[in-house]
Formats: structure tokens, C-alpha cells, sequence
């Protein structure tokens, strides 16, 4: 008697008709985009925001060269000390006031910079002064060395290397930000899936434990049938909430920023930096073929099977362990000690996935790590769009198989003893003799 | 074959403790069987085994002279004495859901809800979530679903926690029905009021081995102890008493009456016929009451366990 399609119908319908599962498939998207624009709209009023900023320089050699930008206004003082500049700037309510003393020695010429305001400047706005200054002071000795600075401009030369490998593909820097994007994606995408959806079924199993329903069910059902049939009609109820979010998420993204007119990519991540210092550096023209090439060169088959396998691999393997935590437990505060040997390796996969992965792809790291089952499937999804071997993807995947097979197995005995275990919290000790019961 | 299950020297350990040692029984068909046994004793490990929710150690459980097969399971009803049903479910589709995992089809499952609904007149009550009706209402449900799926063997533990006496008394004429409709019943309690009304074998259960089965009647006839209950009538009642006493060996009876001046338990030795006691009693006194003890499962219980 096969009664998988029942549970999992079950389970997909219960979870799906859940009220709260409803709000937060709906509300998340919204808040998401809401949380999106207001952080795009404020760095935008941020950047939109005029200073001006006052400059007593007794050296009368520095402060002519910073120029005026879009939101910074720079005006020299002449002729004040430093008392009656501060009084003046704190009355024109100046962002603040740049004070550079002279030095009596003529090489350093400066002895200290200080920087007077109301409020603490920001970083950036204190190395943009710093870094103007130096190149002032170091052009300044280098004329005095009887050095051309004009002739140093003109030595300057930019080199963009063409990268191609020996089989004739062309690569860029661009393609490799889009690898990384592509597997820091995918990668990220499993984590998040396993710990939301892993979570939820270990309520649904510890919800079965305190209504007190489980008995009934399993002398209808195997342990096993309906551990699995949790396992995957809490996954399909995961990805149509995954589905629906992405497909709100866009239209809303789309619809608020046409009504608002507020321009997304005001919102930088780090990485979009990145790509944007790479795309500065090669030809404007040829960033939109580098990145049509780019993704061309991406090995999207390999990338969309190995995603596939990878995902349900890696997930079914954590939520197994999901599921058998609820059984060991009674409510969801007991379940905390037995977290914490479930998130590490999620945590460290996350960790060796960025830092070494996109460091070195194929060093002994990251190849290591995307063989060892706990941390293969985050790391090697964030592996294979530098491409992998298909023998190690092979590999991997076999092992993921492996101890696939093996934790449903132990987690199938800890739960089949689990739910019917009751009153107490159980140990280690306790969870290694019930898989001899 | 007289005897729809039985169970041949199972075992079962937890780890270092037995929780079962060697248990037979035979459950004859048509039956209602008690399951008895003081708390941890091994009836929920032995019923357990019997719906292979735990697999015994070593020992052989038949069916109808059969090896327990995965499909037996629709050939039982289990109301475990932990049950419950899923809260946010509706009354309706929950019961459909429970009776299909027990193999019936959609169809026939909601035609016998619906008869099973109206006998118990709980109709109303299909779209109502588990959460909204009160715990003796859900124990109603729950029982429907037990016996929905019309099992050769019924296995009811604590059938009659959190009902109320009107439906405790609905939920045991039921179950009589069914017995009569030909179902085998097992039945586990700790209420021995119930045993003694509805058992027709018992076996009792004591530190995970079997110390006492049969026949209800036979094990009674075997644990009484030919003593008779004695309410005499007499001007002298103080010299009857030392008398009977004189003869035999005497305690104190309760019952109540209307004017009995001595109330007597007399018990005669083995070969005794309690017609030596009547001819003997009959020029002494007026006889207004006389009655043979016959231990109560209750006694039985507690006498056999306590010398376990």
C-alpha cells in the first residue's frame, strides 16, 4: 500500500491553507520591495544632499586644488585665524571647516590637517579629503625634486588583459563576477530553502507529537512513508511560496520603481561595486558584449542539472535531519541543542563558498570542501560555473547519494522511536541507543 | 481456527530493559478480550507490536493463522490510549484522510462518515475544525475513525477517558455492536467496572511477562474460594455467631439489607458443600441472605499482582 501521494498531499494542502503561511507568502515580497525602496530613496536623498565645506589654508598651495563636485561646494578662507574661521563656518552652518597649518619645515610643508564640524564626517568624506591632500603634497615635492608631473600623467598606462583559455573560449573579469554571481546564487538559495523549510517541517513533525495523532497515523502508515511524505509536501509547499515570491517580488520591484522612478541600482551590494569597477576599467562598449559572451560561456546546462541535483540532494539530506530532531523532541525549545550540529556545516559551507570559492575555486579548499556531503552541495553549486570536472561533480554527487541514503535511514529510526517517546528531553547517549531499539 | 490473533513467546527489549518477556495470548474470534496489566506492565509495547508500530525481537505474531503482513494494517482498528487528531483540520476532511490511509476509498469513506455522522448525531460537524469542539467530541470522531474501515480486530486502549457517562455508555454499546457484528475486540483499561461488564477473556499482563489468562469465568471459578455470604435473623444472635464461628472460619461482611442482625463471610473448606453450610445454618437462624462470594476482577487484579 502506497500511501505517499496522500501524505504529501496532505501536507503540501495543510501547509499551504495555513493562514500564516499565506500572510508570509504575500506580505514578505512587500515588505522585501518596500524595505528596497526606502533604502534606494534614502541614498539617494544622501547623495542628493549639498555641503559645503570651508578651507583655511596657511599654506596657500594645497587648498586650490579641490574642485568643486555635484554635492560638494568648497570655498577658501583668506586671511582669518583659526578661531574667527570657526566662528564664521559654525554661523554659514558649513558642513565643516578644513584646516591645514603650514609647517616651518619646507619639505612636509604641512605640519597637521584638522577637520572641524558639527557632526562626525564620514569616512568616505575624510579619505576623499586625505587622498586629495597627499597627491597634492607629493606632487608638490616631486616639482620641487625638478620633476614633470605632466610627463608622469602622460607615463600612465591602463592594461586590460584579454583572457582566453586554451581552448580557444574568451574569458573577462566580468564573466568571472558572473560566475560567481551565478553560483554565490545558487548557493545562498539552498541555504536559505534548507533552514526556512527545514524548520517548518520540524514543527509539522512536532505538531504531529503534541496532538497526539502520531500513533493513529502509524498504524495506518509507515514511519518512514510518512517522514518522507512530510519531508516532500513541505517542499513543494516551499517551492510554489519560493515561486510566488520571486514572480511578486519582480512585478513589484517593477511597478515601484516606475511609479517612483527610483533607480534600483542606487542600491550597491559590494559585489555590484565589483562588477561595476571591472565594467570602468574595460570599454564601455564592450561590457555588454563581454557580458552577453559571459554568460554564454557559462556551462548553463551543467549549471542547471548540477543545481537540480545538488538542491534536492543537499535539501532532502538537511531536512531528513530536520525531521528527525522534531521527532526527538517534544516542543520547538528542546529542539535548540540539536540545531546547532546542523547549522555549522550550512554556516561553514556559506563561509568556504565565499572566501575561498571565489579566492580560488579549484585550490584544495574549496575542492575538499565540495566533496565532504554536509558542505558539497552549497559549495559545489558555487564551484561549477569556474567548471568542474565532470568526474569530481560525478563524485560528489555520488557521496551526497550515499549519505543521503544513510541519514533518511538514521533519521528514519530516530523518528520511528521519537514519536512515540513522550515527557522527556532526550540526549545524545539516548539518540545512539535508540538507533540500535 | 478459533482464535483470530494470536501471539507466540514475543519479546522485546529496549536497550538493557525487557519490555516483554515471552508473551503468549490467543484472542478467540468474536471475542472481547482484556488487556490488563498495572502501569508500565508492556500492553502498549504488546498492542504495538500487534499494529506494528515496534517490531518484536523474537517470538511470531499470526493473523488469522497468518504471518502479519504491512497490509494487515486495514484489517485493524487501533484507538491508542495517546491519541489526538491534527487541530487545524477539518472534522470532515480529517476523517477522509485517516479512513484512506486504512485503504477505503474516497467515495466509500465518505459514504460511511455520513451513516457513522448521523448515528452518532454529530453531522453538523464536518466543516468544524478539531480545535472547536470540546475533548469528549473529538473522542467521538476519533472513535468513528477507529471503526470506520470495518475491522476483523478492533484494539481499544482507554476506550472511555474523557467521555462523559451518556457517551461512555454510546461508545460501549457500540462497541458491543460491533462485537456482535462480528469483530474481535481487544481491549486494554485499568477500569476493572468495564472488564467485569464487557470481557469474556482477560489476560494480565505484570513485568513484562503474562501471569494469569483464560476465560473470564474460569479464571473466576479458579480464584474463588468457596465462601459464602451469610445474612441471619435470630433472638440469640451473639450465641449463632460463636456457633457458625465454632465450625467455621468466619470474617466480617458488609452489604446492605434491611434488618439482618449478622452479616457473615464464611468460608468452607474446598470439599465443602455449601448445601453442609445451609442445613447447618437453617436450625440456628433465619436465613434471609444467602450468597457465594465470587472474587471481582478488581480482586483478581490486585491478588495476582501482588503476588507476582
Amino acid at each position: 500500500m502506497n500511501h505517499l501521494p496522500l501524505i504529501i498531499k496532505r501536507e503540501y494542502l495543510n501547509k499551504v491553507r495555513n493562514r500564516s503561511f499565506i500572510v508570509m507568502t504575500f506580505l514578505s515580497p512587500i515588505i522585501m520591495i518596500a524595505l528596497i525602496a526606502v533604502v534606494a530613496y534614502l541614498s539617494q536623498v544622501n547623495n542628493d544632499k549639498k555641503r559645503t565645506i570651508s578651507i583655511l589654508d596657511e599654506t596657500g598651495v594645497v587648498g586650490e586644488v579641490f574642485e568643486n563636485t555635484e554635492n560638494t561646494t568648497y570655498t577658501l578662507l583668506n586671511d582669518t585665524g583659526l578661531e574667527t574661521a570657526k566662528e564664521l563656518v559654525k554661523a554659514k552652518h558649513d558642513f565643516g571647516l578644513l584646516y591645514i597649518k603650514k609647517s616651518p619645515d619646507t619639505i612636509n610643508l604641512v605640519e597637521t590637517v584638522n577637520f572641524y564640524s558639527d557632526e562626525s564626517p564620514s569616512v568616505s568624506i575624510i579619505s576623499s579629503l586625505e587622498r586629495r591632500i597627499e597627491k597634492r603634497l607629493s606632487d608638490l615635492k616631486l616639482q620641487k625634486e625638478g620633476v614633470d608631473i605632466e610627463q608622469i600623467k602622460a607615463s600612465k598606462t591602463t592594461v586590460d588583459i584579454a583572457q582566453e583559455t586554451f581552448n580557444g573560449e574568451k574569458t573577462s573579469k566580468i564573466d568571472s563576477y558572473l560566475k560567481l554571481a551565478f553560483g554565490g546564487a545558487a548557493g545562498y538559495l539552498l541555504f536559505m530553502f534548507i533552514i526556512i523549510y527545514g524548520n517548518m517541517i520540524m514543527r509539522s513533525v512536532i505538531e504531529e507529537k503534541t496532538s497526539r495523532i502520531i500513533e493513529v497515523i502509524i498504524s495506518s502508515v509507515k514511519p518512514i512513508q510518512l517522514m518522507l511524505g512530510k519531508i516532500i509536501g513541505t517542499s513543494l509547499a516551499g517551492v510554489t511560496q519560493f515561486v510566488i515570491w520571486i514572480i511578486l517580488g519582480s512585478v513589484l520591484l517593477f511597478v515601484v520603481s516606475a511609479i517612483f522612478g527610483i533607480d534600483m541600482s542606487q542600491v550597491q551590494t559590494p559585489q555590484q561595486e565589483m562588477i561595476n569597477q571591472a565594467m570602468a576599467s574595460s570599454n564601455a562598449q564592450n561590457v555588454a558584449q563581454d557580458l552577453i559572451v559571459g554568460f554564454v560561456n557559462l556551462p548553463i546546462l551543467n549549471l542547471c542539472i548540477a543545481f537540480l541535483f545538488f538542491f534536492i540532494g543537499g535539501y532532502l539530506l538537511y531536512s531528513s535531519f530536520y525531521a528527525a530532531i522534531g521527532a526527538a523532541v517534544d516542543n520547538e525549545t528542546d529542539t535548540q541543542q540539536f540545531m546547532m550540529p546542523i547549522l555549522m556545516p550550512l554556516v561553514l559551507a556559506i563561509y568556504v563558498g565565499v572566501f575561498t570559492v571565489i579566492e580560488d575555486p579549484h585550490g584544495t579548499v574549496s575542492t575538499i570542501f565540495s566533496f565532504i556531503p554536509l558542505t558539497s552541495p552549497v559549495v559545489m553549486l558555487m564551484r561549477i560555473p569556474f567548471g568542474v570536472p565532470i568526474w569530481q561533480q560525478l563524485l560528489s554527487f555520488g557521496l551526497l547519494v550515499v549519505s543521503f541514503v544513510f541519514t533518511v535511514w538514521f533519521a528514519a529510526k530516530i523518528y520511528r522511536v521519537g514519536i512515540l517517546m513522550y515527557g522527556k528531553k532526550p540526549t545524545y547517549k539516548e539518540l545512539f541507543k535508540w538507533l540500535k531499539y | 481456527m478459533n482464535n483470530l490473533l494470536v501471539a507466540n513467546s514475543v519479546s522485546k527489549n529496549f536497550g538493557d530493559f525487557r519490555a516483554l518477556n515471552e508473551v503468549s495470548i490467543a484472542v478467540p474470534k468474536g471475542s472481547i478480550f482484556g488487556l490488563l496489566g498495572p502501569n508500565g506492565a508492556g500492553k502498549t509495547t504488546l498492542i504495538r507490536i500487534i499494529n506494528q508500530i515496534t517490531m518484536p525481537d523474537s517470538g511470531e505474531v499470526l493473523l488469522d493463522g497468518l504471518h502479519l503482513k504491512p497490509e494487515n494494517v486495514r484489517d485493524i482498528g487501533y484507538l491508542p490510549e495517546e491519541r489526538g487528531l491534527y487541530k487545524t483540520m477539518k472534522v470532515g476532511e480529517q476523517a477522509l484522510y485517516l479512513a484512506q490511509l486504512k485503504g477505503l476509498s474516497k467515495q466509500e469513506a465518505k459514504d460511511r462518515l455520513k451513516y457513522w455522522f448521523d448515528k452518532m448525531d454529530i453531522g453538523d460537524w464536518w466543516n468544524k475544525k478539531i480545535q472547536e469542539l470540546s475533548k469528549g467530541q473529538a473522542q467521538k470522531v476519533q472513535f468513528i475513525v477507529t471503526v470506520l474501515h470495518k475491522p476483523k480486530l478492533l484494539i481499544f486502549d482507554e476506550p472511555f477517558s474523557g467521555f462523559d457517562p451518556i457517551n461512555a455508555s454510546l461508545i460501549k454499546d457500540e462497541i458491543l455492536q460491533l462485537r456482535d457484528e462480528g469483530a474481535t475486540v481487544i481491549f486494554s483499561t485499568h477500569r476493572m467496572e468495564s472488564v467485569e461488564e464487557l470481557c469474556d477473556h482477560i489476560a494480565l499482563i505484570h513485568k513484562s511477562n503474562k501471569i494469569l489468562d483464560g476465560k473470564l469465568t474460569d479464571i473466576k471459578r479458579q480464584f474463588k474460594t468457596n465462601t459464602f455470604e451469610v445474612g441471619l435473623q435470630s433472638t440469640n444472635p451473639e450465641e449463632v455467631t460463636r456457633l457458625i464461628e465454632e465450625k467455621f472460619e468466619v470474617f466480617p461482611a458488609t452489604f446492605k439489607n434491611l434488618n439482618n442482625d449478622i452479616k457473615l463471610n464464611v468460608k468452607l473448606p474446598q470439599e465443602t458443600s455449601p448445601n453442609d453450610l445451609l442445613s447447618f445454618l437453617t436450625s440456628k437462624a433465619e436465613i434471609h441472605h444467602f450468597v457465594e462470594v465470587i472474587p471481582s476482577v478488581n480482586d483478581i487484579f490486585i491478588q495476582t499482582v501482588k503476588n507476582n
